[in-house]
């Protein structure tokens, strides 16, 4: 800090108090340090060097770019999967490699270049205010208000009123043109798939209906109404109609939960009363539902009451019973919306 | 003017020059001075990863199909041959797994928006610690605000192109909180979405969203957030030789070029690096959407942290059913009322802040946070604020990383999220404080060389140099705010002046903000200070003496 | 003076010597201690020496007929899966109280599992050991098991097998490492918080086709580059800031610094 020339003894100044100012004065520009480059030619050299080594770099990045995307085929056709993700894999690397030294060759010599071989004297330029001058502003009003006269505005409010008129009134159409980016809600919020008597199928492929004897205490199996597949807009109906099927002991059935529900199987909708993630994490022993994207916590003992989280209401519940052959079936609708709470939800 | 030679360099500058005035041009802009340090750069990460993003963007729109219609994939990735999948999330699949190149260009695109979110954010607290959004500067941080919003918003929108089961969860969030809107929620979702969730408009609608319209707008704002740079000249850090009416730098032509042009390369370069060899967003493993599974590890990007955390901390009993009508505040105030608030609050900080020092001066020189200790602790005020809830969002991944209980971390951030931050903001407006004191201690008693002197009494003390004019000037210059004075509410007749509410309002708003301050050290005081201390050796002191006899503000 | 003893103050020399003496000492301890058992040996089934086991082991939470405690639930019924599942990844026995039994070192001998099996085995017909051909991977679909898998297990333990939390300190485990018999019998038991996917909810088949999802994903390299431990946006804002930012703000510095 103190390497400087100048034995000017700070602690010696005699002070003449009245001379003194109230602030300390701005010391300038420091003294210009030189750099290597600037004093000898031979480090000038080396720092030219270094710059177009840098940019020869960049050349064997490109190089090298451009060898891997013909030599690395993504043709996988004779490949084993292994084989195909670790080629995939090499290609990304190799073409990505060299993309990166092909621009950081360029970007580190430029700024080498810049920081040892340009000129590094500091210098300066002086700011005007962002204001014009009091005469600029006086004639920029007065431009304004010889061009109001001359528009006649003031003095012809019919024209005013009726411009305000035509320009309040025209945006309008960009709004209501948005009309038919949808239809209306209806009552397609608050009703699902799931009729009386519809058969309860495994969400999975190949599907296929359950009897109650398939599930013991402690199984859950994720279900679909059947046919759900064949509609028209089957991702649409599954976001509403998913179900999980929980078998556990039958005393521990929540008592207004037990009319809808089959020797101890009781069937919840899915979609979170939050803001519609799959409620999809079940824990056997404690008998909670978990909803992995905000941590609502339904019990499946209190009728799937909320016991922690953001999510207020309880999971719907979906009253189940047994076909004539044993499968098990929905014995209603759902009695309320499932899903998101929404403000005419009721 | 005559060209007088005739090689093609003059040739082009002819041309150019004889129908846009280049030379015009040149002589203005070649010159401008911009100054030198590195946290001027972080605006520039944001906006080359910008062009990095409308650069490899343009490539993924050559291959990437916006269309939610049912295709079967018959690709090499096995783990989903033969499934049923959207054709966007085929389309993809196919860039990624068979287009040389694409899975590069795709990682680097994802790669790019997350730095570019980054480097805002940054760049953004940059701004605000050092009051660079002061006057007349105010404009370009409104600007820069809505720039950051559009960033995230673009986000998310971009990484739920691909239809896959992470995103499209998010989606179903998005959806679920729309819902939530009082009184017209579900008639926006069935506009926005076209019907039902999913439904098949939403992918092509924001892919238009996201491809044009966005870009669009943040183009023509970065294009005049960067005008209004070149207008205002940009900001500098103070210094010896710097003052508020001059820019100290180097020239734009050659050394800007060179630099600001390498590190555009650099910016590039090094997100290609992470492409190459970070894995993002690798949709293979989530499969494509389907309303009827999910994968535990449910976030959005790192820049959505905060809305979903917010959302995780809210209780559920705030959501309140009455009349047949079911209000949401649960997620109301978590997803539309906070970020909400913290817009606002940021868009108008300048004018808060403005009218609570009443200066009307423009400022181009930065201040040291510390010189401005309540500026600094609001600010960290609001990071923490920000960062506890950003935390929220990945609570289940904390959980399972630190083996702790999913619930105690809730409870824990429920309440951290409102002690934590004004705790912090005490604790930074003492430590600018502290450091303020520190600086004084420096300038009069000087630098501590850890040279322990003994004197032939048998006295020992620490040898300290003074500090040269120049290092001593940066931490003196600094101009303190005083609390503003206004007339009181009532004058001595007892009436009320008009606007007095208001005035008693920016009075104490104007007292909270300057009345706890340290004032830098004066010539006289310094002179006073070496007058007690015999401790001070003679040690060369700085080429320009400290106190200068006769007045002048140093023009050099 | 030889050629090595002429070298012997050379500065590899002492790593050289350290690495030697690692070495050493880290075969004789490997010849010394017991080897771990084979996978498919030939063990027996000794219902009476399990019965001995059990009660050394088990009964004082389980009861001494495997009836139940409070603390611990009826093994009656729980079948030989259970207990090659429990046992055989160290969960059981239990060496301490916390919100689960975590993955442990195993602390019986395949056999002592076998036998151990055999005993709850006889106690009341329960989910028998799978054979080796009924968790083949080779046999399996992984496309069909990715379905399975997404929709039944992804929830809880990641779309990649990484694992997730559930609530009050309990986790669904990554399934990395996992061995296919132990996945299979997870399944078919429902340990601890699993819920119980038997074989007429997911049959064998399906069992399969997961068992072959989980085998190929773990076994297939990440073509994007380093994997960042496959648990999502978490950990890529993670590397962002640190990575991204760290190395841009490197090169920020260099920028502006002054030249030598």
């Amino acid at each position: 800090m103190s390497n400087n020339n100048d034995d000017h003894d700070d602690a010696e100044i005699t002070p003449h108090e009245q001379q003194l100012p109230d602030r300390f004065v701005n010391p300038g520009l420091p003294a210009h340090q030189h750099r290597m480059a600037d004093t000898d030619p031979k480090a000038a050299k080396r720092a030219e060097r270094q710059v177009a080594t840098l940019f020869t770099l960049s050349m064997a990045g490109t190089l090298l770019l451009l060898i891997a995307y013909f030599a690395v085929k993504l043709e996988y056709a004779d490949l084993s999967f292994y084989e195909a993700a670790n080629r995939l894999r090499l290609s990304n690397q190799l073409l990505g490699g060299g993309l990166a030294i092909a621009l950081l060759g360029i970007g580190a010599g430029a700024v080498h270049w810049a920081k040892t071989l340009m000129p590094d004297e500091e210098r300066v330029e002086y700011r005007h205010m962002q204001r014009g001058t009091d005469e600029e502003r006086a004639d920029a009003v007065s431009i304004l208000q010889q061009g109001a006269d001359e528009s006649g505005i003031a003095r012809r409010p019919l024209i005013r009123n009726t411009l305000i008129g035509a320009m309040a009134l025209f945006p309008i159409p960009a709004l209501v043109l948005l009309r038919d980016t949808g239809p209306m809600p209806g009552n397609k919020l608050s009703t699902t798939f799931w009729k009386t008597g519809m058969r309860i199928e495994r969400d999975q492929p190949g599907g296929g209906a359950l009897k109650a004897s398939d599930l013991t205490i402690g199984s859950v199996v994720h279900v679909m109404p059947e046919g759900i597949e064949k509609t028209e807009h089957p991702l649409e109906e599954r976001a509403k109609a998913a179900v999980l099927l929980i078998r556990l002991e039958e005393d521990l059935i929540a008592a207004e939960a037990e009319p809808g529900s089959y020797h101890g199987i009781v069937a919840y909708s899915k979609i979170c009363t939050h803001v519609g993630c799959p409620v999809a994490l079940y824990e056997q022993r404690t008998h909670h539902l978990l909803c992995p994207c905000h941590q609502s916590t339904f019990d499946v003992t209190q009728n799937c009451k909320v016991i922690f989280g953001p999510a207020k209401r309880p999971l719907p519940q979906l009253a189940i019973t047994v076909d004539a052959e044993g499968y098990l079936v929905a014995k209603a609708p759902f009695s309320e919306a499932v899903g998101p709470s929404f403000w005419e939800r009721g | 003017m005559t060209t007088t030679s005739t090689s093609p360099a003059a040739g082009v500058g002819n041309y150019l020059d004889e129908r846009i005035g280049a030379s015009k041009l040149t002589k203005t802009f070649a010159r401008k001075i911009f100054p030198d340090h590195w946290s001027f750069m972080l605006g520039e990460i944001a906006l080359y990863s910008f062009i990095i993003l409308l650069l490899t963007g343009t490539f993924l729109t050559f291959f990437f199909i916006p269309s939610t219609g049912v295709t079967t994939y018959t690709g090499p990735y096995i783990p989903l041959q033969g499934q049923e999948v959207s054709e966007a999330f085929n389309s993809t699949m196919k860039l990624s797994f068979e287009v040389r190149g694409g899975l590069l260009l795709r990682q680097i695109h994802h790669w790019a928006a997350l730095i570019f979110v980054v480097a805002t954010i940054v760049h953004m607290f940059r701004i605000f610690f050092t009051g660079a959004f002061r006057k007349p500067r105010e404009l370009n941080w409104m600007i820069g605000v809505t720039l950051a919003l559009l960033a995230i918003i673009e986000g998310f929108l971009g990484y739920s192109l691909p239809d896959d089961l992470l995103s499209g969860n998010g989606l179903r969030i998005a959806n679920g909180i729309v819902l939530a809107i009082p009184v017209v929620g579900s008639y926006v979702s069935f506009f926005l979405f076209g019907g039902e969730f999913p439904g098949e408009a939403f992918i092509p609608r924001i892919y238009t969203i996201h491809v044009l319209l966005i870009p669009g707008i943040m183009l023509a704002l970065i294009t005049f957030h960067l005008i209004l740079v070149v207008v205002h000249k940009h900001t500098q850090y103070p210094g010896p030789g710097r003052t508020n009416d001059n820019v100290v730098g180097y020239p734009l032509f050659p050394i800007y070029t060179a630099k600001a042009g390498g590190f555009f390369f650099i910016v590039f370069g090094v997100t290609t690096v992470m492409a190459a060899f970070f894995t993002v967003n690798p949709i293979w493993l989530y499969g494509s959407y389907d309303p009827s599974p999910i994968g535990a590890g449910a976030q959005p990007d790192f820049y959505m942290g905060f809305l979903d955390g917010a959302v995780r901390l809210m209780p559920g009993f705030t959501e309140i059913t009455a009349f047949g009508y079911t209000l949401s505040l649960n997620i109301a105030i978590a997803a539309l009322v906070m970020p909400g608030i913290i817009t606002t609050a940021a868009i108008a900080y300048p004018a808060i802040e403005a009218w609570a020092t009443g200066d009307k001066r423009e400022h181009h020189l930065l201040d040291r946070p510390r010189n401005v200790p309540t500026r600094t602790g609001l600010g960290m005020m609001a990071l923490t604020f920000y960062v506890l809830l950003w935390i929220s969002g990945g609570n289940d991944i904390i959980a399972t990383h630190l083996h702790a209980s999913i619930n105690d971390i809730t409870y824990s951030l429920r309440a951290l999220v409102f002690i934590l931050p004004p705790l912090v903001y005490v604790i930074t407006k003492r430590i600018c404080l502290g450091l303020q004191r520190k600086d004084r201690e420096k300038v009069l008693h000087g630098r501590e060389t850890g040279r322990v002197f003994r004197t032939e009494d048998g006295e020992v003390f620490e040898l300290h140099a003074p500090l040269s004019a120049e290092d001593r000037w940066l931490l003196v210059q600094f101009e303190n705010n005083y609390p503003v004075e206004l007339e009181p509410a009532t004058d001595a007749s007892g009436v009320r002046r008009p606007h007095g509410l208001l005035d008693g309002m920016r009075q104490k708003l104007s007292r909270f903000y300057f009345e706890d301050r340290v004032e830098p050290v004066t010539p006289a005081e310094l002179v006073a200070a070496q007058h007690h201390g015999h401790e001070e050796l003679s040690a060369s002191g700085g080429d320009k003496p400290a106190v200068t006899a006769g007045a002048g503000t140093s023009t050099h | 003076m030889t050629a090595l003893a002429a070298r012997r103050r050379h500065p590899l020399a002492t790593a050289l010597l350290v690495l030697l003496g690692l070495v050493i000492t880290g075969a004789a301890y490997a010849a010394v201690l017991p080897g771990s058992a084979d996978a498919a040996g030939t063990v027996t089934q000794d219902v009476a020496a399990g019965r001995k086991l059990f009660l050394a082991n088990c009964s004082t939470c389980h009861g001494k007929n495997a009836e139940g405690r409070k603390e611990a639930p009826s093994l009656i019924g729980v079948g030989a899966a259970a207990v090659d599942f429990q046992v055989g990844t160290g969960r059981m026995p239990l060496a301490q109280n916390g919100p689960q039994a975590p993955q442990a070192p195993v602390r019986l001998t395949d056999q002592e599992i076998s036998d151990l099996a055999a005993y709850v085995a006889s106690l009341a017909p329960g989910p028998a050991i799978p054979d080796a051909a009924a968790v083949d991977p080779s046999t399996g679909d992984p496309s069909r098991g990715t379905l399975i898998f997404r929709t039944n297990c992804a929830m809880c333990h990641g779309a990649a097998g990484k694992g997730g939390a559930l609530t009050r300190g309990k986790y669904a485990p990554s399934l990395t490492g996992s061995t296919n018999t132990h996945i299979y019998e997870a399944m078919v038991t429902g340990p601890q918080s699993m819920p119980v996917f038997n074989d007429m909810t997911i049959d064998p088949q399906a069992k399969r086709d997961v068992i072959a999802y989980l085998d190929t994903i773990n076994q297939t390299p990440n073509p994007g580059g380093l994997s960042l431990g496959r648990i999502g946006p978490v950990s890529e804002g993670l590397v962002a800031w640190l990575v991204g930012l760290g190395l841009l703000l490197g090169f920020a510095v260099w920028l502006g610094a002054k030249s030598s």
